[in-house]
């Protein structure tokens, strides 16, 4: 049996309660604490009643009085401003942080893509939900044939987008877009993300355009990649789903992904946020699965 | 001259979903240069779906828009030119660009809930020195309330103007009454009307609007919009002046930029066909049109049904993609057997 890592949450907002109880059910991460700002939020209140360790004056009185026992990983689901200040906390320790916030100082995983070749990597942000949502089905169409031109839609609920997200829109169709080019491998990308306040909320809709460099669209073999990448997905996303066949018209490609949230915190239409918590993490996971510990003989 | 009324000329915008955003700087070099000389005090410049919008989503541009700009900013000397954003689709970077070709005013669209998302490029358009419009889409979809406490926000960003978008043209004159009056009563800032024509009460809607106190309004020459097209703009100088109401544009300088400018170029002549007349009383937003009639070619469904089940589907600004979506699973279900 493999050594559980130890890991710890920062923020103890939505997202940080969410990863809190997708933790709880992982065999393979021991969640050791949450650290908080506010001693009466319903997230740090939820993890002592869960009986976790709970921390509300912030990352310093973690450190203070962990700094014997670090964690091996920290989930960092604050703001991007605060991550800034958590990451430079943490620099002294040996422990990784996976970032949740749109503050991007280390490189950007998507699981199904290049997870294997970060797990070694201090700090790693999981980039934008729409990222999560799009970049694996991206990376498919483009392993088998290259994409000039990748566009991609993604619609969320009004209610399941929170304030960081709409003061801040532009960040993220420059992240995604960026994420489309630099991790799915498309040569030039574009994100597009619209918010619909329809009741009930509606679940999150991702449409990709995939355009190819050639015109011969090769339609079984990308078919076949598509739904081994939308598999790879769902074992960390089981709402995550091709809504219809990708369609084929000349040399582009288009992909119709849906998204259900798990509903362990968040409501199950927040997809977008449930694919955010779920990869990072499944990055812990894969991170608990090569750790050296696991084959050391203590175990 | 004093004005009552001040116009938006939004053809080379929104009439760029009518052309499937094909319009090439010749035409807007013609169209602004006629416009100018009627005296239009603002010409709106930019994809349908605003800066950015240039996509496989709405359709790509035959010509990048920031070259209209530039082609219509170098032809204007008395209008003064405008452009949409759409936040999601554009970006501040967008805007900056803009405005360093010489646009005057910058028009920040949000879908009429979602208010809140425009806060950081009506702020930036504000620091730019630029007339600031907050445009709040389908204001059809919800009650005056709403609209008011959405219009508060943009107002409280910083907005000059804030207009009530009736982008699906669903609203029937007494309900843009009491939208326009509603929010003369609580804003301080000038309102807008914006209206398309899908039942036929664009022109009715908008003598409603400025009744109401609505000093901002918008139209589209020989109705060149999306959907039947907007209130038509030389149309409606005739009728203000029958009014009244001043509005510093020549009328017979327009009508002919109408009639020999802007109507060779339609495709076809803008009319209430019963597509748009279905997305008028389904409270569909109006560039869906041409998506709609070309998925429901393709997999042989009815545009009118594809139409209402987006209006069922409470569809936003935007969700293009919904229509192909909607409608490869009506041919699923209507013929199982040829899937």
């Amino acid at each position: 049996m493999s050594q559980q890592l130890k890991v710890a949450i920062i923020g103890s907002g939505n997202i940080g309660t969410d990863l809190m109880f997708k933790i709880m059910e992982s065999d393979k991460l021991d969640l050791t604490g949450v650290i908080g700002i506010d001693h009466a939020s319903e997230g740090l209140r939820i993890a002592r009643d869960n009986k976790i360790l709970t921390y509300s004056q912030g990352i310093k009185e973690f450190i203070e009085k962990n700094k014997k026992n670090m964690p091996d990983v920290v989930f960092d689901a604050t703001s991007a401003k605060a991550h800034i200040a958590n990451a430079e906390q943490l620099k002294p320790f040996s422990t990784k942080i996976l970032d949740l916030t749109p503050a991007k100082l280390g490189p950007a995983v998507v699981p199904p893509v290049n997870l294997d070749r970060l797990t070694d990597e201090k700090d790693l942000n999981l980039i934008t939900c729409g990222g999560q949502a799009t970049i694996p089905v991206v990376h498919a169409v483009n392993r088998i044939q290259s994409v000039a031109y990748a566009e991609i839609v993604a619609t969320i609920s009004s209610k399941s987008a929170g304030p960081g997200t709409r003061e801040n829109i532009d960040e993220f169709t420059q992240t995604t877009s960026w994420g489309i080019e630099n991790i799915g491998g498309a040569n030039t990308g574009k994100a597009i993300i619209i918010l619909n306040p329809a009741e009930p909320p509606i679940l999150m809709r991702d449409t990709v355009y995939c355009e190819l460099d050639d015109a011969e669209a090769n339609e079984m073999e990308i078919t076949e990649s598509i739904h081994n990448v939308v598999k790879e997905v769902q074992q960390y996303v089981p709402g995550y789903k091709l809504r219809a066949e990708p369609i084929f018209d000349g040399n582009t490609v288009t992909m119709f992904m849906e998204v259900e949230g798990a509903g362990h915190y968040l409501p199950s239409y927040s997809g977008n946020l449930d694919i955010m918590t779920a990869a990072s993490v499944r990055v812990a996971e894969q991170m608990a699965e090569l750790s050296p510990a696991a084959d050391s003989p203590a175990n | 001259m004093k004005k009552d009324v001040l116009i938006t000329e939004v053809a080379l915008r929104d009439g760029s979903h009518a052309v499937s955003h094909q319009f090439t700087i010749n035409q807007v070099e013609t169209i602004v240069e006629h416009l100018d000389k009627a005296n239009v005090p603002y010409i709106e410049v930019a994809h349908g779906d605003g800066l950015g919008g240039s996509s496989l989503q709405y359709g790509r541009s035959k010509v990048d828009e920031m070259k209209l700009i530039e082609a219509a900013v170098a032809k204007s000397h008395n209008s003064k030119i405008a452009t949409l954003l759409l936040p999601g689709i554009g970006t501040k970077k967008h805007l900056q660009q803009a405005r360093e070709l010489g646009v005057h005013m910058a028009r920040v669209a949000t879908h009429v809930t979602e208010a809140d998302v425009s806060a950081q490029h009506i702020n930036l358009a504000k620091e730019m020195d630029m007339e600031t419009v907050g445009f709040l889409m389908m204001a059809h979809m919800v009650p005056t309330t709403k609209l008011v406490e959405q219009a508060k926000l943009m107002e409280s960003y910083g907005a000059d103007i804030v207009y009530v978008v009736d982008s699906a043209g669903a609203l029937l004159p007494h309900q843009v009454k009491e939208r326009i009056k509603a929010l003369k009563e609580e804003l301080g800032v000038e309102i807008g009307f914006h209206g398309h024509n899908n039942l036929s009460v664009a022109m009715g809607n908008t003598i409603e609007a400025i009744h109401a106190g609505a000093s901002r309004i918008d139209g589209s020459i020989r109705c060149l919009g999306a959907g039947a097209g907007n209130t038509q703009t030389e149309v409606l100088i005739g009728v203000l002046e029958k009014l009244g109401i001043s509005t510093g544009v020549d009328m017979y300088k327009i009508m002919d930029v109408a009639e020999y400018q802007v109507a060779p170029l339609l495709p076809k002549p803008q009319e209430i066909t019963k597509d748009s007349l279905a997305m008028g009383y389904a409270g569909v937003y109006s560039s869906f049109l041409l998506h709609a009639r070309r998925a429901a070619e393709k997999y042989n469904v009815d545009t009118r049904d594809i139409l209402v089940k987006l209006g069922e589907l409470k569809a936003v600004g935007g969700q293009e993609d919904m229509i192909v979506d909607i409608a490869q699973e009506m041919a699923k279900n209507e013929n199982p057997m040829h899937i």
